[in-house]
């Protein structure tokens, strides 16, 4: 036949090259057997111990000649069996034994690129990498490819997605980036003692591991209802901790950069004109030291954080990046829901806030702990007025604002009249707002 | 495509019991005003139909079986689901009322809810799918719902109780300006 360089069939169309995963990827999966087995220990441990002390050496041996070979075939085949090919336009994954299954992901359909390196496979040298469309799935994800390689096949879909020729994407090589911001980790510490989860799973166990003791005396009740709270304690504040620990953002032609961890590693890749929903929150206990964290949505990532805590001022110039050409609207902006509004939601109703400007709908809620959301009008979906019977009589109603990514801001309690006209502003806002709108393909 | 509205369809002008009904605002490139639709009196029909068989049974059941059991005053509980069954009745008319739909030039309006009042605005750009349902009760009073599906989960936008003719000239258009005017997410 041809010869592989020369890769063209008779109708010219140039053929796909299939590759293989990482030769490491087996031991992943080699796991699941074992996992099956620890997790019966684990769910019955009086009668796993029965059974154990029932075998004999030999019998023992035996099942593990069974059990290793039989795990490293399954690792095997289900490797032997997993293909993936970057063709024009597309991504394509073809794996499963028994039940085969092909994804094909359109490349400028791209929302998100991530490339995650648990500890192990930092270990190993390989990393994997997930792209994220809407209604992608996790078995989609590439796992496991060689550090080096999926650096090079994330910027190779980058660039393609981009719309760069196929023939010269694969020498395009990563876009330079540049660092805009790094989280240190005295801050992000500091931060993190500050919010309220840690605190309040600490004070919870306070309470309640001493009544129960009292109540039962019975040292494994106490320790069975301990281990979650102090494990959701440490989930809140340690957890976070070295997850969000080296947070770097950066920017570069391909979008916005974030790295972040320091046990399990994660670097992402948002290309410009993704983000539908930007959210401000700024908990009690960082107001006075004037810090924000953001989180962002991108449809059909699960990935929400953008930057775990900054002062507002980097806070707002890095949103100005993220969505060209929006500000964050001052606070005198907003607008308070009308007086009556407090017979519908008591206290809470200062809360809510509500502003317009020509690039986007921000709305504002919360006392104690403020969280404003902003939606570029271009990625408004659907627009709802919504009115119950309690709100008729005090003549306010509520506007949603439908986004992509299968979130809805709110703005809360406007007055009848206004959220009418809104209603329809909005959705005419919306329609228009993608005129301007850059392309899928962002290089193009 | 003509539309098989029947005569006694309610017009905008005679729908009472919906607020801010007689004025819904135009925007100023959003074209004329609405030409709002009804719904055809088919789906008040079914929904009447099921409220008076399940409510008949259950007026009958806590008559009968406290009455027998307990003696005839115990059958007088029978009152409640009646009087559920009256209530419902009213109110399935005046919901009946309040539905309704327009096609702007570049946006799909749907206003329904009387107690609680709902109004969507769906960009015809923004259409991911449309869709046609028709299940076998429906069928049976010759009526179909379309829904429009976009990228957000939360777009709620359902009209039921079309005839199946209108509801097909409707996914019809509707995908059609949906595929002009494409904006995706």
């Amino acid at each position: 036949m041809t010869a592989p360089g020369v890769q063209e069939d008779v109708s010219g169309r140039p053929l796909v090259t299939e590759r293989r995963l990482h030769p490491v990827t087996p031991l992943r999966r080699a796991w699941a057997p074992v996992a099956v087995l620890l997790g019966w220990v684990v769910h019955d441990p009086d009668g796993a111990q029965r059974q154990l002390t029932r075998l004999t050496t030999t019998t023992l041996l035996v099942g593990l000649a069974v059990l290793i070979p039989a795990a490293a075939l399954y690792g095997f085949l289900s490797w032997w069996f997993t293909h993936f090919a970057v063709t024009e336009g597309e991504l394509r994954v073809r794996t499963g034994l028994l039940f085969r299954r092909t994804a094909h992901i359109r490349l400028e359909r791209i929302q998100a690129i991530d490339v995650t390196q648990p500890l192990l496979a930092r270990v190993a040298g390989v990393a994997k990498l997930k792209l994220d469309v809407v209604g992608a799935d996790k078995k989609d994800e590439l796992a496991f490819l060689g550090a080096g390689e999926a650096r090079a096949l994330r910027a190779e879909l980058l660039a393609r997605a981009a719309g760069f020729a196929p023939e010269t994407a694969h020498e395009v090589g990563e876009a330079p980036s540049r660092q805009m911001l790094r989280v240190p980790p005295r801050v992000l510490a500091v931060s993190l003692l500050l919010t309220g989860a840690p605190w309040a799973w600490l004070l919870v166990a306070s309470v309640a591991l001493p009544l129960l003791w009292i109540a039962t005396h019975s040292l494994w009740t106490v320790v069975a209802a301990g281990v979650p709270m102090l494990g959701a304690a440490g989930a809140s504040s340690v957890g976070r901790f070295v997850a969000e620990y080296d947070w770097t953002l950066a920017e570069s032609p391909d979008g916005l950069r974030i790295d972040h961890g320091l046990l399990d590693q994660a670097h992402e890749t948002v290309p410009p004109g993704r983000v539908q929903t930007v959210r401000l929150v700024e908990p009690l206990l960082w107001r006075r030291r004037g810090w924000v964290r953001v989180e962002l949505d991108v449809a059909g990532s699960s990935n929400s954080l953008l930057l775990p805590v900054a002062p507002r001022a980097m806070a707002e110039s890095v949103v100005a990046r993220v969505l060209p050409g929006v500000t964050v609207p001052p606070p005198e902006a907003f607008s308070r829901p009308p007086r009556g509004a407090r017979w519908c939601v008591p206290v809470w109703w200062r809360g809510y806030g509500f502003a317009v400007t020509d690039a986007v709908f921000a709305a504002r809620r919360g006392l104690l702990r403020r969280t404003l959301a902003l939606v570029p009008h271009a990625k408004v979906q659907s627009v709802r007025l919504a009115q119950g019977p309690w709100q008729r009589t005090h003549g306010v109603a509520d506007v949603h604002v439908d986004t992509g990514a299968g979130g809805t801001v709110t703005a809360r309690l406007r007055p009848a009249d206004e959220a009418a006209d809104l209603l329809h502003a909005q959705a005419e806002r919306s329609r228009t707002g993608r005129r301007d709108a850059p392309p899928d393909r962002w290089m193009a | 495509m003509g539309t098989t509205d029947t005569p006694d369809v309610p017009t905008t002008a005679d729908a009472p019991g919906i607020p801010d009904a007689a004025d819904v605002p135009t925007t100023a490139a959003g074209g004329a005003e609405p030409v709002w639709r009804a719904l055809p009196p088919g789906l008040l029909t079914m929904r009447r139909l099921l409220l008076v068989v399940w409510l008949g049974l259950l007026t009958l059941a806590t008559a009968l079986v406290p009455g027998l059991l307990a003696g005839p005053a115990w059958g007088a509980f029978a009152v409640l689901p009646l009087a559920l069954l009256l209530y419902g009745w009213v109110m399935l008319e005046r919901n009946w009322r309040s539905w309704r739909y327009a096609e702007r030039a570049d946006d799909l309006l749907i206003s329904r809810g009387v107690l609680w009042h709902e109004e969507t605005v769906v960009p015809y750009g923004r259409m991911q799918l449309v869709e046609v349902t028709s299940g076998p009760v429906e069928r049976h009073f010759g009526l179909a719902s379309v829904q429009l599906h976009t990228a957000a989960a939360a777009t709620d936008a359902t009209i039921p109780g079309l005839d199946p003719a209108e509801a097909e000239r409707l996914r019809d258009r509707l995908t059609e300006l949906g595929e002009a005017r494409s904006a995706g997410l």
